[in-house]
C-alpha cells in the first residue's frame, strides 16, 4: 500500500537532518564548560580536587588547553563523538559507563510514563469530550487543571507522605529491595511495586496535558463534514466514535507527546531525586551537589541525542498513523 | 472592550483565578509590610506544627514558615514576569521575523528555533545555573533561555497565518512599508494569541524556577518556594507541613494563572458557541 | 423525465425548525411543505440563509448542533414520519434507503481511511455481506460512476485523487445500498465548471437508469436549468415558488424568484463599447512565474509549478479585459504578479511609460498607488481592528495627503460605493459581504489607480448581491473611465462584464480576443469546452433570444 522502501531513506534523512542539533548542543557544552569557574581542566577533570595531577596535565595535553580556542574545539568534538566524555574518580569507572549504567532506569521510568500518559490521556480525554458539560467531563477537567498546575516534585513528596509514611502501601524510595535480592520474576515485581508512585507522579502532569488536547482535538474532529458522511451512512454515535474520530484526534496527541521527551527527561531528574530512582536524573543531582560540572554535561549531551532519537521514532509512528504524511 | 470584560467575567473559573492571582499578588507586594524581619531569621523552636504560635508553624531550622510563604512568593511572581517578558521579546521578535518574511529566512530561523527545543530544557536550566553559579539573575536568565522557542513558534504561526491574509495584501499593494504593516496592522491581529500564550508561559516560568530552587539551585540570598520544600524534604516524615504549605502556594499560584490565561483565550476569540 | 401522477416518496408538511435563541431569525426553517416524487430531479434553490441545507439535512435527522431543532410538521418517507422515529430506526434508512452526499468531498470524507473502505462500511453495517463480496460490489460502483481503475481507487486514500474523483467516490458510497432517494447538498458548488458539467451528468445518468427521486440543492439557477424536472425556491427560511421547470423558469409567480432569475447574468457577450480611447494603459509581455514543491533537501525531486508561463496581453485605457480559467491556471497568480504582490520571475509589465515591473524598494512603494486591487473575500479582505473609514484613507496618508483630507475623501468614497459616509465610523464585522466588497472597492480607488485589478470580486457573494456589486462595478468605471483587470471563473460575469477575454489554462493564455468573438466563435478546443460546460447553457439561449424578440 504504501512503499517502505523510501521509509528507510526518511529515516536516513532525518537523521542527517539531526545533526546539526546534536552539533549545537556539542558547541553549548564547550562553550559552558568554558564559562564554568575554574581552570578549564579543573571542570573536565570532574569532581575538584580528587584527580591526580599526572591525570590534570594528561588532561591538559590531550585536550590542547594552551591551543587557541578553535582547535581545542574540534578536540573535544572528537572525544564527545567518539564518546570518550572523561572519567569519575569518585564512581571509580568511565563516565560514558556511568551513565550507560544509569541509562535503564531511567527508560523503564520515561517508557511507563509515555505508555501510561499518552493511553490514558487519549481515553480520558475522549470520554470528556463525549460527555461535554455533564459530570464526567466536569470531573476530568477540573482534575486536569489542578494536575497541569502542580509541581512534579511535590507531587512526589505528596504521595509519598500519604502512600508510604501514612499508609505504609508503597515503598518510599529506590527501584528495588536490595537486601531481599530477588531473582527471576519476582524482581520484577518487586521492581514495578517501586516503580508506581515515581510513575504516578511523573504521569500526574503528562496525563493532563493529553487529557485536556485529546479533549479539543475530539470537539475539533466532531465539527467536521466527515462525522455527517458517517452518520447519513446510518453509523451509531459509538461506531462512529470508534472507528474515525478515535484516530484522527489522537493525531495532535502523538505529535505533542513527541514534543514533550525532552521535557519527560527534565521532569524524571525532578523525579528521580524524590524517590532515588537509581538514573541519569539523580545522577545528574548527585553531580550537582558534587559539583561534577564534566558529569553534568555528559549527561546533558546523552539526554540530548536520546530525545533526536526517540523524536525521529515518534515521527515514524506518526507518518504510520497519518496517511496524509508522506514519507518522501 | 466592554464586550471582553463580559464574555471574561462569565467564565466563572477565569474569575476566581483572577481573584487568588490578585490576592498573591497584593500578598507579595505587602510582603515587607507583613513580616518585616528576614524570612531566614530563627524566630522560635523548630518543628513547631501550624496553627500553634505560628501560622503555618517552623521549619527544622525554627524559621517562620509563614513568613517565608510570603516573601518567597515576591521571588517568584519576580521570576517568572521577569523571564517571559524577555522570552516574550525575544521570541516575538524572532518568530515574527520568521513569520512575516518568509522563505530561507523563516527556514533558517526555525531551524534555529528547533534546536533549541529540542534540547531538554530543564536539564539545559540545571546547567546553565550550575555554570553561572546561583543567582536571581542566572535563574531568570536560564528560564528566558529555555521558554523562548514556544513563543517564537507561536508568533511565527501568527504572523505567517496573519500575512497571507488579504488585508495585508491589500496594505502591501498600497505601497506600505513593512514597518508600518507589522505595527499597525499584523500586531494588532496576533496580540491576542501572545497575550494568552505569554500569561501561560508565566504559569510554566514558575513551575521551572520552583524545580530548580528545589534542586538547590536558586540565589541563595533570597527565599524561594522550591527552596523551602528542597530544604524540608529530611523533615518530611515528622514535619510534613514545610513541604505542603509552599507546595500549595505554587499549585495555587500556576493554576489561577492558567485559569485566567484560558479566560483570556475564550475572552479574546469568541467562537461559535459550542454544540 | 419525470414521471406525472405516481406517489410521492418523500413528503415534507409544514416542517419547521427553530434555530438557537442568539441567532438572527427563530427559525431556519418556517412552515416549509414539498413533495418528491420517484424518477424525479427535484431542484431547491436559495441564496445563503434561505435554510435549504438545514431542511435538506432534516430529513435524516442531521442537525449541525443540538440546539438547532425541529419544531413542527411532519416528514414522511413512504408515509413514515421520519422525524418522530426512534434513533435505530432512522440510521437504518439512512444510506439504504435514503443516502446523502455533501458540497465539500475532501472534508466530508476521512483523511485516514482509504476510500474502499469507507465505502464498503455503508454495506457492512447494513448487510451482512461477506467481505469479498463487499469488495466486489464496491468496484463495481466505482466502475459505474466512471472512476478509471477502481482497484486503485479502492485502497487510494482522500487526498490522493482529485476533487472530481472524490465527489465520483462520494455518489458511488451514496448508491451502493440502491436506495430510492438521493439527496444532493450542492455537491458541485466546490468543483470546476468542467468537473461540474460532467458531475452532472452523472447524476442525471444514475438518476434515469435506477429511476430514483432526487432532491437536488443549489444556489446555481444555471445548474437548476441544467437538471431539473421541478423546482422549489426558498427565502429566508420559508417556500416562495414552486413548479415545474418551464413554468418557475419562464414566468414565475413570486417576485423573489423574478429577482434572482433577473441576477443571472446571461452568455450573451456585451457589446463592444464605443468610447474607448486607443491608447493602451497597460502592456503585459512574456511574464513568467514558477514555484517549486518540496522542502530542503528534495534538490532533485522538486515539483516546479509553472504558476504564469509566457503571458501577453495589452488592456486599453477605459477598458476590461477578464482573465477567465479554473482553478489551478494561473489566473490569480497573474493577477498578483501585475500588482507584485508575488515577484514575476521574467517579462514586462508597463503602466503608460513606466516599467512597472523593474522597479524596486522606494520607487515601487511609491508607485503602487497605479494598480490597485479589489479581492475576492469579502471576509479577510478588511483589518477587523480598523474602521472603514480610516482603512480607506490610509492609502492616501501613505502617499503624503493630509489626514483630514484623506478622511474627506474617504468619506466622499464611501458614497460613491453606496454606502452612508457614516459607515466610516463603523468596524468591517457591521457589514454584510456585498457592503465589505463595496468598501473594498473604495479602499481601491482611494490612490486614483490607472489600473483596477479586480481579483473574483464577487464569487463569494450570493447571486442577487453579485448583480448589486457588478452594476456599481459598470456605473463606476464609467464615470472613472477605469482601466480593470478583471479575473472570474464564471463565464457569465465575464460575458456581462468584460470587453475582451483571455482564457487560461495551466498558466498560458490558450485564446484571447474580444469577448463577443470569443463567445459566439471561439477557436480554441479548451475554449468551446469551458463554454460547453457552462450549465443551463440552452436555457439562456432561449432566454436571450426571447429577449431580443419581444
Amino acid at each position: 500500500m504504501r512503499p517502505t522502501g523510501n521509509g528507510l531513506r526518511y529515516v536516513f534523512r532525518r537523521l542527517a537532518l539531526a545533526l546539526p542539533t546534536v552539533l549545537t548542543i556539542v558547541v553549548l557544552n564547550f562553550a559552558l564548560l568554558h564559562l564554568a569557574p575554574g581552570d578549564a581542566a579543573d571542570v573536565l577533570a570532574g569532581e575538584a580536587g580528587s584527580a591526580t595531577p599526572e591525570y590534570m596535565a594528561q588532561l591538559r595535553q590531550k585536550f590542547g588547553l594552551d591551543r587557541p580556542l578553535y582547535v581545542q574545539l574540534v578536540v573535544y568534538l572528537k572525544q564527545v563523538v567518539t564518546l570518550d566524555l572523561g572519567y569519575s574518580f569518585r564512581h571509580n569507572m568511565t563516565v560514558t559507563e556511568l551513565i550507560g549504567s544509569r541509562l535503564g532506569p531511567t527508560l523503564l521510568l520515561m517508557l511507563t510514563v509515555f505508555a501510561l500518559s499518552v493511553g490514558l490521556g487519549v481515553l480520558l480525554g475522549a470520554t470528556a469530550a463525549r460527555n461535554l458539560n455533564r459530570w464526567r467531563d466536569n470531573l476530568i477537567s477540573t482534575l486536569a487543571v489542578l494536575a497541569y498546575a502542580t509541581p512534579v516534585f511535590w507531587a512526589g513528596l505528596m504521595l509519598i507522605v500519604v502512600f508510604s509514611i501514612k499508609l505504609g502501601w508503597f515503598p518510599t524510595s529506590g527501584m528495588e529491595t536490595v537486601a531481599a535480592f530477588n531473582e527471576g520474576f519476582a524482581r520484577v515485581r518487586d521492581i514495578a511495586w517501586h516503580l508506581v508512585l515515581p510513575a504516578i507522579t511523573l504521569t500526574l502532569f503528562y496525563l493532563a496535558l493529553y487529557t485536556r488536547l485529546m479533549r479539543a482535538s475530539v470537539l475539533d474532529q466532531y465539527a467536521l463534514d466527515y462525522v455527517t458522511t458517517a452518520r447519513a451512512k446510518g453509523l451509531t454515535e459509538r461506531q462512529i466514535a470508534r472507528r474515525h474520530v478515535l484516530r484522527n484526534a489522537a493525531l495532535p496527541v502523538v505529535t505533542m507527546a513527541g514534543v514533550q521527551i525532552g521535557a519527560l527527561l527534565g521532569g524524571s531528574v525532578v523525579v528521580e531525586t524524590v524517590f532515588a530512582w537509581p538514573g541519569l536524573g539523580l545522577l545528574a543531582y548527585e553531580s550537582l551537589f558534587a559539583r561534577d560540572i564534566n558529569l553534568l554535561l555528559g549527561i546533558f549531551f546523552v539526554s540530548a541525542v536520546l530525545v533526536v532519537v526517540v523524536n525521529l521514532a515518534v515521527d515514524v509512528i506518526y507518518s504510520l498513523l497519518d496517511p496524509r504524511i508522506e514519507l518522501r | 472592550m466592554s464586550g471582553f470584560a463580559r464574555r471574561f467575567a462569565r467564565n466563572r473559573p477565569a474569575v476566581a483565578g483572577l481573584i487568588v492571582l490578585a490576592a498573591i499578588v497584593a500578598i507579595a507586594l505587602a510582603a515587607p509590610a507583613l513580616y518585616p524581619q528576614s524570612p531566614f531569621a530563627l524566630v522560635g523552636k523548630p518543628f513547631q506544627p501550624p496553627f500553634a504560635e505560628f501560622l503555618f508553624g517552623t521549619d527544622q531550622l525554627g524559621r517562620d514558615v509563614t513568613a517565608e510563604v510570603v516573601h518567597g512568593a515576591r521571588t517568584t511572581l519576580l521570576i517568572g514576569l521577569l523571564a517571559t517578558a524577555v522570552a516574550v521579546v525575544f521570541g516575538m521578535i524572532v518568530g515574527g521575523i520568521a513569520g512575516y518574511f518568509g522563505g530561507r529566512v523563516d527556514a533558517l530561523l526555525m531551524r534555529f528555533t528547533e534546536i533549541f527545543q529540542t534540547i531538554p530544557f530543564f536539564l539545559f536550566a540545571i546547567l546553565l545555573v550550575a555554570v553561572l553559579t546561583p543567582s536571581v539573575r542566572n535563574v531568570t536568565l536560564a528560564i528566558a533561555l529555555v521558554s523562548w522557542p514556544a513563543m517564537a513558534r507561536l508568533a511565527r504561526g501568527e504572523f505567517l497565518a496573519t500575512r497571507n491574509r488579504e488585508f495585508i495584501l491589500a496594505c502591501e499593494s498600497m505601497g506600505m512599508t513593512h514597518a508600518r504593516i507589522i505595527v499597525a496592522h499584523i500586531v494588532p491581529n496576533t496580540l491576542s494569541a501572545i497575550i494568552v500564550t505569554a500569561s501561560l508561559m508565566v504559569a510554566s516560568a514558575i513551575l521551572i524556577e520552583s524545580g530548580l530552587s528545589f534542586l538547590g539551585l536558586s540565589d541563595p540570598n533570597v527565599i524561594s518556594w522550591g527552596y523551602i520544600i528542597g530544604e524540608g524534604r529530611t523533615a518530611l516524615r515528622t514535619a510534613w507541613w514545610v513541604c505542603t504549605i509552599p507546595g500549595i502556594a505554587i499549585l495555587l499560584t500556576v493554576m489561577a494563572i492558567n485559569l485566567v490565561g484560558e479566560g483570556l483565550n475564550d475572552a479574546l476569540n469568541p467562537r461559535l458557541r459550542s454544540v | 423525465m419525470s414521471a406525472a401522477g405516481s406517489e410521492p416518496v418523500l413528503v415534507i408538511d409544514r416542517l419547521c425548525v427553530d434555530l438557537p435563541p442568539w441567532a438572527e431569525r427563530p427559525r431556519a426553517v418556517d412552515d416549509v411543505s414539498l413533495e418528491l416524487r420517484q424518477d424525479e430531479i427535484l431542484c431547491v434553490v436559495g441564496e445563503s440563509g434561505s435554510g435549504k441545507s438545514v431542511m435538506a439535512r432534516a430529513i435524516l435527522g442531521l442537525f449541525p448542533s443540538r440546539h438547532v431543532k425541529p419544531s413542527g410538521g411532519r416528514v414522511l418517507y413512504r408515509g413514515e414520519d421520519l422525524l418522530t422515529a426512534p434513533p435505530a430506526r432512522l440510521r437504518e434508512l439512512r444510506g439504504s434507503r435514503i443516502a446523502m452526499i455533501f458540497q465539500e468531498p475532501m472534508t466530508a470524507l476521512n483523511p485516514v481511511l482509504t476510500l474502499g473502505r469507507q465505502i464498503e462500511e455503508a454495506i457492512e453495517i447494513h448487510r451482512a455481506t461477506p467481505r469479498a463480496q463487499r469488495r466486489r460490489r464496491v468496484l463495481d460502483m466505482l466502475a459505474a460512476v466512471h472512476l478509471p481503475d477502481p482497484a486503485r481507487i479502492f485502497d487510494a486514500y482522500p487526498h490522493q485523487v482529485s476533487g472530481g474523483q472524490r465527489q465520483r467516490a462520494m455518489i458511488a458510497m451514496a448508491l451502493t445500498l440502491e436506495p430510492d432517494v438521493l439527496i444532493a447538498d450542492e455537491p458541485t458548488t466546490a468543483l470546476d465548471v468542467t468537473t461540474q458539467a460532467q458531475i452532472l451528468a452523472l447524476i442525471r445518468e444514475i438518476q434515469a437508469a435506477r429511476r430514483m427521486a432526487v432532491l437536488f440543492i443549489t444556489h446555481d439557477f444555471g445548474v437548476v436549468a441544467e437538471i431539473a424536472d421541478r423546482i422549489t425556491v426558498m427565502q429566508r427560511g420559508r417556500l416562495v415558488e414552486q413548479g415545474d421547470r418551464a413554468i418557475v423558469l419562464q414566468s414565475p409567480s413570486n417576485s423573489y424568484t423574478e429577482t434572482l432569475l433577473a441576477a443571472v447574468p446571461d452568455l450573451v457577450p456585451r457589446r463592444p463599447r464605443e468610447n474607448l480611447s486607443g491608447d493602451i494603459a497597460m502592456r503585459v509581455r512574456g511574464l513568467h512565474k514558477t514555484f517549486r514543491g518540496g522542502g530542503i533537501l528534495s534538490a532533485g525531486n522538486a515539483r516546479l509549478v509553472h504558476a504564469v508561463n509566457d503571458v501577453t496581453f495589452d488592456i486599453g485605457r477605459g477598458e476590461t479585459l477578464g482573465i477567465v480559467g479554473e482553478s489551478g491556471s494561473g489566473k490569480s497568480t497573474l493577477a498578483r504578479c501585475i500588482a507584485r504582490l508575488v515577484q514575476p520571475d521574467a517579462g514586462e509589465i508597463r503602466i503608460g511609460e513606466l516599467d512597472f515591473g523593474r522597479l524596486a524598494h522606494g520607487a515601487l512603494r511609491r508607485a503602487r498607488k497605479r494598480v490597485q486591487m479589489v479581492f475576492q473575500d469579502p471576509y479577510g479582505s478588511l483589518d477587523p481592528r480598523r474602521t472603514v473609514g480610516s482603512l480607506i484613507a490610509e492609502g492616501p496618508i501613505v502617499h503624503g495627503v493630509a489626514a483630514s483630507a484623506a478622511w474627506e475623501r474617504a468619506l466622499q468614497l464611501l458614497e460613491l460605493v453606496g454606502l452612508d459616509s457614516r459607515a466610516g465610523e463603523r468596524y468591517p464585522h457591521e457589514f454584510s459581504g456585498g457592503q465589505r466588497q463595496r468598501i473594498g472597492l473604495a479602499r481601491a480607488l482611494a490612490l486614483e489607480p490607472q489600473v483596477l485589478i479586480a481579483d473574483e470580486p464577487v464569487s463569494a457573494l450570493d447571486v442577487s448581491v453579485q448583480a448589486q456589486v457588478l452594476r456599481l462595478l459598470a456605473d463606476i468605471r464609467e464615470r472613472l473611465h477605469l482601466t480593470v483587470l478583471f479575473i472570474t471563473h464564471d463565464l457569465r460575469v465575464a460575458a456581462q462584464v468584460c470587453d475582451s477575454t483571455a482564457v487560461m489554462r495551466h498558466g498560458e493564455i490558450v485564446e484571447y480576443g474580444p469577448t463577443a468573438q470569443l463567445f459566439t466563435a471561439p477557436r480554441h478546443a479548451y475554449t468551446r469546452e469551458l463554454l460547453a460546460a457552462v450549465p443551463g447553457r440552452a436555457w439562456s439561449e432561449q432566454r436571450a433570444s426571447a429577449r431580443s424578440t419581444a
